[in-house]
């Protein structure tokens, strides 16, 4: 323990040691000018870009730069809103496009909230980590989508720019009315001075000379009239008339197409393939060996003049590989690993308060149990896929990926060219959850693309590849002891969880040399040493191992298991000492009053404690992630034939506020069925190192007659507590299903899926 | 070699005809609304209708859909609830991620061609495509606000 906690200071200090350096060096370099116009941005015949952000176009669209990727969640609406409720415009003005690959655009929020701190943890210590890390996102300037974070990232720099362009044509417009620019205003894209108006379109070219104003004044937020509405979303035409483009959908004239097969053995590699035979098939065009890199599996593509000849041949070539060191793993001594581990000796902290360990050994009574989730694969609903063009000298790039950033970086290499000849084109994402962060299809794509010089060639894998060759969830085991206190409270809490890490996974895919186990991954752990809850003594332990199986981000992380650990085991803990669920919670967060608002919105608008039909139950569960606050109330009806029926769930969210409350309703819709998916029927096995499921028929989801109904109610606690909302709907669903159906039945399931005996 | 009809059109592919219509009017014809989800017929983002019914393209060779009328999603307003199905999908903001929206709005106007009230429970016997993103609720509303605009008449 002591010796944990010594080390734990000691890389705290170092990480600190790092920061410092990183922030002296950021006020050496002067901070980025987030509005500054990057090289390179295109603009149509009368349109001029005001700040890096947004254009306006010579009939009067405004169009937004925005730099996240549109994969659902709506970012190609939300973002766009803040830069019109500044910039003071007709919302039906606004378009958009995908920012082109540019530090200006980097995500820098995404890396702060990386450091394994508490949310609620104000300290310096916090700050100074929270502070370092923006910084370092801003130096090395990755556009990343990711971590709930569009928002909130988004939230200064782009109200900014909005009010800058503002400035800068009300600027535009004083000079040619020779007037005070303090005494114009604005209105729905109209600079008005007395009775003379004058349109945005009219002043972009002369507003385009004005200098970009550094700190523009922004609105009250009592004025807001954009931020905070409903607006639809600009992308949902497109996506209903099948005209919305995605990175299978690029066509380039002389494209190909390629097909491959992975090594279905972790680690192994290729034996033999019969390239003659595939070659001599009709279309096909190469065959191509991809020796296995730290981002890409070892694989066999096949190009051809169509997809289908392609996947085809593929068959022809009979492959054989070696099944390396990992031939023997498999479900089974895995979980007996996790178990043996679960009772070992060894663990880091994540939070210790107290005195857990010495209050759990006096206790008279002692609750506790073991939960455990299965991997899961993310199953994006457009198969991953990646268009690559090697020509002289420069690497074109067509894929749906939540880093252009990353894409450019990790093409370059493969696709023989410098990194600043990569050029990357982001069409919407079919689904990304996390999948998309990964690299593994750009490498191969840009291999197969450098052999195949001077024709463009498209990389879609199969359904099959895709199950087998994620990177996925992470299996995770946990256990816990828990005393109660005199009055019912909790009085001590031990939880230690086993399994992987996705930062360190991640890290060593992308940059080797990087990966190491000495920073804490706070993702592992997130969800179990954060706890709102009331619990004087408390011990949070997460133990890593390392596996052969790669994991990778699934929507919500960490969050999406240990929220089912931590909220269906303290509904046994509920009952233990015999109070209802709701209100024993309640109890606990007493000190919590945002918490116990969502808590109190979601059982109320549930109707809890009203009465039930026969085998239906109602289950209740609380998860804060993303500095969001979310709580859901399931109803779940037991049939005859022990399957589970989930009727409706009610959600309530605080998420500060919503910028587009629809689009809030929306993702918690989407974050539940996603979640429910995982706690009905999610499960990724081993054996012989292979994946055993391959195709939704054995990796099913929920479908249309199984999907309940959800109701969302959003509970506003104001701007300063802006969450996010892209992943907070999915951790509290399992739990509170799981916790349902324990109320309808009496069966306590600790292990997803939730299947009753 | 089958010659195909494609949205009121006949086109000549020049393709076997074991080659699988998805890919016929993905990659020869450029009707890229049409996607690509699984393969084996299990998810129904590769619905179109043949001859008016929801028919999974990437398992269909060409063979068996010669002769027979074929509409994708490009051509989707030639069908009589296109217009009452597209109002609904926008009023309700169903799309997401929107990969597999086109096979959804496909199957829902077979639905309403062939049952234009449909109950809940004829929603889920009907729309077993899958959506990662969990658009079902607003599909399912979406279909019963496009079933009461056609009861309406045309406007």
């Amino acid at each position: 323990m002591i010796k944990s906690r010594t080390r734990r200071r000691l890389l705290i200090a170092a990480g600190l040691v790092g920061g410092a350096f990183v922030v002296g060096g950021y006020f050496f370099y002067r901070p980025r000018d987030r509005l500054r116009l990057p090289e390179g941005l295109a603009s149509p015949k009368g349109a001029s870009w005001l700040t890096a952000w947004l254009r306006i176009d010579a009939g009067g669209g405004v169009t937004v730069a925005v730099p996240r990727q549109e994969m659902g969640q709506g970012v190609t609406t939300a973002l766009p809103m803040l830069v019109a409720e500044e910039l003071d415009c007709d919302p039906a003005s606004l378009r958009f496009e995908q920012a082109p690959v540019d530090p200006v655009y980097a995500n820098a929020t995404l890396m702060a909230d990386g450091v394994p701190f508490r949310p609620d943890d104000h300290s310096w210590l916090a700050r100074l980590a929270r502070v370092s890390q923006y910084k370092v996102g801003e130096l090395l300037g990755v556009q990343a989508t990711g971590g709930s974070t569009s928002v909130r990232d988004a939230w200064e720099v782009m109200r900014r720019a909005g009010a800058a362009a503002r400035a800068m044509l009300v600027g535009a417009a004083a000079a040619r009315w020779g007037v005070a620019p303090g005494e114009c205003r604005t209105e729905l894209g109209t600079v008005r001075f007395g009775d003379r108006s004058l349109r945005y379109a009219e002043l972009v070219a002369e507003a385009a000379r004005q200098p970009i104003p550094g700190d523009p004044a922004l609105k009250n937020p009592a004025q807001y009239r954009v931020i905070g509405s409903a607006l639809p979303r600009l992308d949902v035409p497109a996506k209903t008339d099948g005209s919305a483009q995605f990175g299978i959908d690029v066509r380039v004239p002389g494209l190909r197409y390629a097909a491959l097969a992975q090594c279905p053995v972790f680690g192994g590699s290729l034996k033999r393939a019969d390239a003659d035979k595939a070659k001599a098939m009709p279309g096909v065009q190469a065959v191509i060996e991809l020796e296995a890199t730290s981002t890409s599996a070892a694989a066999v593509a096949v190009v051809a003049d169509r997809w289908w000849r392609a996947k085809d041949a593929l068959k022809a070539l009979q492959i054989e590989w070696h099944d390396g060191p990992n031939a023997k793993l498999d479900s089974a001594a895995q979980r007996k690993l996790y178990a043996d581990l679960l009772d070992g000796d060894e663990a880091r902290t994540y939070e210790s308060v107290g005195n857990a360990p010495l209050e759990l050994a006096a206790a008279k009574q002692v609750v506790q149990a073991r939960y455990e989730v299965p991997y899961l694969a993310h199953a994006t609903m457009e198969p991953i896929n990646c268009t690559a063009l090697v020509k002289d000298g420069y690497c074109d790039i067509w894929v749906g990926s939540q880093s252009p950033t990353l894409v450019k970086w990790l093409a370059a290499g493969p696709a023989g060219v410098q990194r600043d000849r990569v050029r990357v084109h982001t069409p919407f994402l079919g689904g990304g959850f996390g999948r998309r962060a990964e690299m593994d299809v750009v490498v191969q794509a840009a291999a197969i693309a450098r052999q195949v010089m001077w024709a463009p060639v498209q990389l879609i894998w199969s359904r099959e590849e895709d199950i087998q060759h994620d990177v996925y969830r992470p299996m995770a085991m946990a256990s816990f002891r828990c005393a109660l206190d005199a009055q019912g409270g909790i009085r001590a809490w031990h939880n230690r969880v086993v399994g992987q890490s996705c930062t360190g996974d991640f890290t060593a895919r992308l940059q080797p040399a990087a990966a190491s186990d000495l920073m804490k991954d706070k993702t592992t752990a997130e969800g179990a040493f954060d706890l709102p809850y009331a619990m004087p003594h408390r011990l949070v332990e997460h133990v890593l191992v390392h596996q052969p199986v790669p994991v990778g981000f699934w929507r919500s992380v960490g969050h999406s298991y240990n929220a089912f650990f931590v909220e269906a085991f303290l509904d046994e803990v509920a009952h233990a000492a015999r109070r209802d669920p709701y209100e024993f919670r309640r109890a606990l967060l007493a000190q919590a009053p945002r918490h116990l608002r969502v808590l109190d919105a979601a059982a109320q608008k549930a109707g809890w404690g009203s009465s039930l039909p026969p085998r239906t139950g109602r289950g209740i569960a609380l998860a804060e992630s993303f500095h969001s606050i979310v709580a859901q109330v399931a109803e779940v009806e037991v049939g005859a034939d022990n399957a589970l029926r989930v009727k409706r769930v009610v959600c309530a969210i605080d998420c500060g506020r919503a910028v587009n409350p629809g689009i809030v309703e929306r993702q918690m819709e989407s974050g539940i069925v996603f979640g429910l998916s995982a706690a009905l029927y999610g499960e990724i096995t081993l054996k012989g190192g292979r994946v055993e499921q391959s195709n939704f028929p054995d990796y099913d989801v929920v479908r249309m007659a199984a999907c309940p109904a959800i109701e969302t109610h959003i509970v506003e606690s104001g701007w300063a507590h802006l969450g996010g909302v892209g992943e907070p709907g999915t951790p509290p669903v399992a739990p509170a299903v799981a916790n349902a159906v324990f109320a309808a039945t009496g069966q306590r399931l600790r292990k997803l899926p939730l299947r009753l005996a | 070699m089958p010659k195909l009809n494609v949205n009121g059109a006949e086109r000549d592919v020049g393709l076997e005809e074991s080659a699988p219509l998805l890919w016929a009017l993905r990659e020869d014809l450029g009707l890229t609304g049409t996607k690509f989800g699984c393969g084996v017929a299990a998810c129904g983002a590769c619905t179109v209708l043949v001859d008016g019914k929801p028919t999974r393209t990437c398992v269909t060779p060409l063979a068996a859909v010669a002769g027979k009328t074929i509409h994708t999603i490009e051509g989707a307003s030639a069908r009589a609830p296109w217009p009452a199905v597209h109002e609904a999908w926008i009023a309700e903001q169903v799309p997401q991620c929107g990969y597999c929206q086109s096979g959804m709005v496909m199957a829902a106007i077979a639905l309403l061609e062939r049952n234009p009230a449909p109950s809940d429970a004829d929603i889920d016997s009907a729309i077993t495509n899958i959506c990662r993103c969990g658009t079902y609720p607003r599909i399912r509303k979406a279909i019963h606000r496009a079933a009461e605009a056609l009861a309406k008449g045309p406007r």
